[in-house]
C-alpha cells in the first residue's frame, strides 16, 4: 500500500481500537532511520566529539546509531568530522564512492564545511561539499555532542520524508542521479578540479 | 655548559678547516646559536655528539627558516664640519643583505643533562638549496628534514629518505617560502576583512551604473542534490 491511500483520521481510529494500519513506505523508513551505521573514522578534533557522543554520555545509541562500521561497504552515514585536508579530500570521496546506497553525509564542524580557520590555507579543502552532496551541516569548532545529535534527528526526519515511489522519490531512487562522485587529482598546485561543479557551485552576487 | 666561544674553538679545533661563526640572538631569551659552514657541518654535528664534554646525543627540533633579500637602514651619528662648526650629523647607510634558506637544529644532552645548543646552516640559492643533512647524525632528524624538504625546498644531501612528507608527491610548490603564491580562489566571502576582502573583491562581479549604498548579496540558484 503506498502512502496516501488511507485516510490519516482513519489510521488512528484504527490504531486506537488497536488496529495497525501502515504503508510499505513507512515501514521502510521507519526501519532506515533508526538503523543509521556511521563509517567510522575522524579526521581531526572533531573526531572526539563524536567519539564522546558515540559513548554512554550521550548515547548515540538511543537513535540507533551506534553501530560504528570499519568498512565503506557497511556504512549508511559518514560522518565527516574534522578537518578535510587536501590530501585526505581524494580518499574520502573515494569512501564515500564505495559506500551503498542509500548512503548520507554529515558535515560535521566549521572545517568540514567550509575550511574554517583553515579557510584559504595551502593546504586544506574549503567544505566536502566541494566534491560530494552534504546533507546536514553543523557548524561548531568543534560542535557539542548534542549538535551531532541534532544533525542525527534531522537526518532521521529526513529520511522518513523519502518518498519511495512516484515524481518526487528519493533521489538514491532515481537511476539518473550519480550515487558515484569523481575522485579528485593531486594537482601540481591544488586539486584537480579545485571542485565538482555538478554538486558545488560557488555563492552568485548579486551587486544591489 | 660550555659558552658557546668555548664550543665554538673546541669544534673549530677538531673539526679541520671549519669555520664557525656565533649568531648572536639579542632578544630576551638570549639563545644565540653557532653558524656552521656547509662544508665540514657534519663533522662537526659528530663531534658535537661524540666529546664527552659536549654530548649533544638528542636533536629534538630541527626548523627551516626563509629570508628574504632585506635592505638594513642603520642611522649613525657622525661628526662632520658644517660652515666651519663642528656638528652631529645623522649619516643612513644602506646594506643589502642577500636573502637565504636556513635549518636550525637544537640539541640538548640526555647524558649530561644539558642544552640546548642551537647550530644552523644557510643555503645562499633558493632556487637550487642544498645542506648537508645531519641524519646520519641524529636519526629524530630524518622526518623533520623532510618537512623542511616539503616546505622549503632545501635539499638534505646525504638524508636516506628525501621525499614530500606533507604535501602530495605531484606538489611542485615550498609552501612556507614567503614567495609562495597560493593558488588565486578566492570567493564571496559572508565576513571578509583585510587582505581576503581585498583578494576576495577580485572575483566580484562588475559594478552597475549606480551611486550610493551598494550591497553584495549571495544566493545559490543550484540545489545540491539531496539524496
Amino acid at each position: 500500500m503506498s502512502e496516501g491511500q488511507i485516510d490519516e483520521g482513519l489510521r488512528a481510529e484504527l490504531q486506537r481500537q488497536g488496529v495497525w494500519v501502515t504503508s510499505m513506505q513507512e515501514l521502510y523508513n521507519w526501519g532506515r532511520k533508526n538503523s543509521i551505521w556511521p563509517l567510522q573514522f575522524g579526521l581531526a578534533c572533531c573526531a572526539i566529539e563524536m567519539i564522546a557522543t558515540a559513548a554512554s554520555r550521550y548515547d548515540i545509541a538511543r537513535f540507533g546509531g551506534e553501530v560504528f562500521r570499519p568498512s565503506p561497504r557497511q556504512a549508511d552515514l559518514m560522518i565527516v568530522a574534522g578537518t578535510v585536508t587536501k590530501k585526505m579530500a581524494p580518499q574520502i570521496v573515494r569512501l564515500y564512492n564505495q559506500m551503498p546506497d542509500p548512503k548520507y553525509v554529515i558535515s560535521m564542524g566549521a572545517c568540514a564545511i567550509s575550511g574554517g580557520p583553515f579557510k584559504q590555507g595551502y593546504n586544506v579543502l574549503k567544505g566536502i561539499d566541494r566534491y560530494i552532496p552534504v546533507d546536514v551541516y553543523i557548524p561548531g569548532c568543534p560542535p557539542r555532542p548534542e549538535a551531532l545529535l541534532h544533525a542525527f534527528m534531522e537526518l532521521q526526519r529526513k529520511i522518513d520524508s523519502q518518498k519511495l515511489s512516484g515524481e518526487n522519490k528519493a533521489d538514491f531512487l532515481k537511476k539518473e542521479q550519480p550515487s558515484e562522485f569523481p575522485v579528485p587529482e593531486f594537482g601540481e598546485h591544488d586539486l584537480n578540479p579545485p571542485a565538482n561543479k555538478d554538486v558545488y557551485q560557488p555563492p552568485k552576487l548579486e551587486r544591489v | 655548559m660550555e659558552t658557546l666561544e668555548q664550543i665554538k674553538n673546541r669544534a673549530e679545533l677538531a673539526a679541520r678547516g671549519a669555520k664557525i661563526d656565533i649568531v648572536v640572538n639579542p632578544g630576551p631569551s638570549g639563545q644565540s646559536s653557532l653558524l656552521l659552514d656547509n662544508e665540514h657541518a657534519v663533522g662537526v654535528a659528530t663531534f658535537l655528539r661524540d666529546h664527552p664534554a659536549l654530548g649533544f646525543d638528542f636533536c629534538s627540533n630541527v626548523t627551516g627558516v626563509d629570508w628574504l633579500d632585506r635592505v638594513v637602514k642603520k642611522t649613525i651619528k657622525v661628526k662632520q664640519i658644517v660652515d666651519g662648526v663642528e656638528k652631529e650629523v645623522d649619516q643612513t647607510t644602506e646594506e643589502k643583505i642577500p636573502g637565504y634558506l636556513e635549518s636550525v637544529y637544537h640539541l640538548f644532552s640526555m647524558k649530561l643533562k644539558h642544552g640546548p645548543l642551537v647550530i644552523r646552516m644557510r643555503a645562499p640559492n633558493r632556487n637550487d638549496a642544498h645542506l648537508p643533512s645531519l641524519t646520519p647524525v641524529w636519526r629524530s632528524a630524518e622526518l623533520q628534514e623532510r618537512e623542511i624538504f616539503d616546505l622549503y625546498g632545501i635539499h638534505f644531501d646525504g638524508h636516506p629518505d628525501l621525499r614530500r612528507i606533507l604535501m602530495w608527491d605531484e606538489f611542485k610548490d615550498h609552501p612556507m617560502r614567503k614567495d609562495y603564491v597560493p593558488p588565486d580562489d578566492f570567493e564571496w566571502e559572508p565576513t571578509p576583512h583585510d587582505e581576503v576582502l581585498a583578494r576576495a573583491k577580485q572575483h566580484y562581479p562588475p559594478r552597475p551604473q549606480l551611486d550610493g549604498a551598494e550591497k553584495i548579496t549571495s544566493h545559490s540558484d543550484v540545489a545540491t542534490p539531496n539524496k
